[in-house]
């Protein structure tokens, strides 16, 4: 039975989003990519360089095997946001966008009612629109019917490494959710990708978890699993946690000096 | 004629086509995106838009990013 993650009219065997930002080459990249079993992969819009031309990035990604998600990351304002992703339709091969509108530099959280309007007037332009914003379940479901495709809250400050710091709002997220919801940002390595898998989550987008690794192929391999097993586990329906123990071996018929086994 | 281009101003000889633009700076049209005053140029139409004087051009492609 096919498990696929479908996101608008699009439909994935991976759940597995990965970037293509903070490599060391773009040869680590592609194998990266390749290691991660990855089906799409965003990319930022900016100015070129006019004075020195440098090595195309889309030259590293097979496209015929990967979809290309342009982001307006480092957009503070909806304005600004729109351009890019009008500009990143025009550039790429479709009309999907991961929309970004910060609110702040160091955290690089999301200025929501901005992430809001950007979302409105893409949608009615007619973009697939995949916003990154807070794990507040207020927000993604204004983002839901403001005609996000789908929802991506953070597990964390992007690139921080510190994996899912609200599980509660994330299954409350997942609860009310009916577009899929992707954690995008903040994982650190592979537990935090399966916890955000086992908590109900159809997808996990990281970046840096990759690229800032000591060995990014290999930690593109260890996500893959991740999330696989995450989701697998998810499917499976966990055990409840309980206070106290309840014996896995039969308490009959145990060999024991102190009188008779138990019955 | 002096127009701005990525930002930064920029001296062109009189009115030119964003695909003769394009062609001067050894630019690819189809790794790229371009916007004229505010509004992106679609690529089939690169050789008929003209840049006048005070136009704002950007010229974006992709770069990696998460």
């Amino acid at each position: 039975m096919s498990d696929a993650l479908v996101i608008a009219d699009r439909s994935f065997t991976s759940r597995l989003v990965v970037g293509t930002g903070k490599y060391s080459t773009h040869a680590v990249m592609k194998a990266a990519h390749d290691a991660s079993g990855t089906e799409m992969v965003t990319v930022a819009v900016r100015r070129i360089d006019l004075a020195a031309r440098s090595e195309s990035l889309l030259a590293w990604i097979d496209t015929s095997k990967i979809f290309l998600l342009p982001n307006t990351a480092g957009c503070y304002t909806a304005e600004d946001a729109i351009r890019t992703a009008r500009l990143g339709r025009e550039a790429g091969l479709s009309n999907w966008v991961k929309l970004e509108v910060l609110g702040d530099e160091r955290t690089l959280f999301p200025d929501n009612e901005a992430l809001l309007e950007a979302t409105r007037v893409l949608v009615r332009e007619g973009f697939v629109v995949l916003p990154y914003t807070n794990d507040d379940p207020i927000v993604c479901r204004k983002l839901e019917e403001a005609g996000a495709a789908c929802v991506m809250p953070l597990g964390a400050p992007i690139g921080s490494g510190l994996g899912i710091q609200n599980p509660n709002n994330l299954l409350i997220i997942k609860e009310q959710a009916r577009v899929p919801i992707i954690v995008d940002a903040g994982v650190g390595t592979a537990s935090d990708a399966a916890i955000a898998m086992e908590l109900g989550a159809d997808g996990v987008l990281m970046n840096t978890a990759i690229a800032g690794a000591a060995d990014p192929v290999a930690m593109a391999t260890a996500m893959r699993h991740a999330v696989v097993a995450g989701r697998l586990a998810f499917r499976a329906g966990r055990i409840p946690r309980r206070r106290y123990a309840t014996a896995s071996s039969p308490t009959e018929g145990l060999v024991t000096s102190s009188g008779p086994s138990r019955s | 004629m002096l127009i701005q281009l990525n930002g930064d101003p920029h001296e062109l000889p009189g009115p030119i086509s964003v695909q003769a633009l394009l062609d001067a700076k050894g630019i690819d049209g189809r790794t790229v995106a371009v916007e004229l005053n505010r509004k992106v140029v679609r690529r089939a139409h690169y050789a008929e838009t003209i840049i006048r004087d005070g136009a704002e051009v950007e010229i974006v492609a992709f770069v990696g990013g998460g």
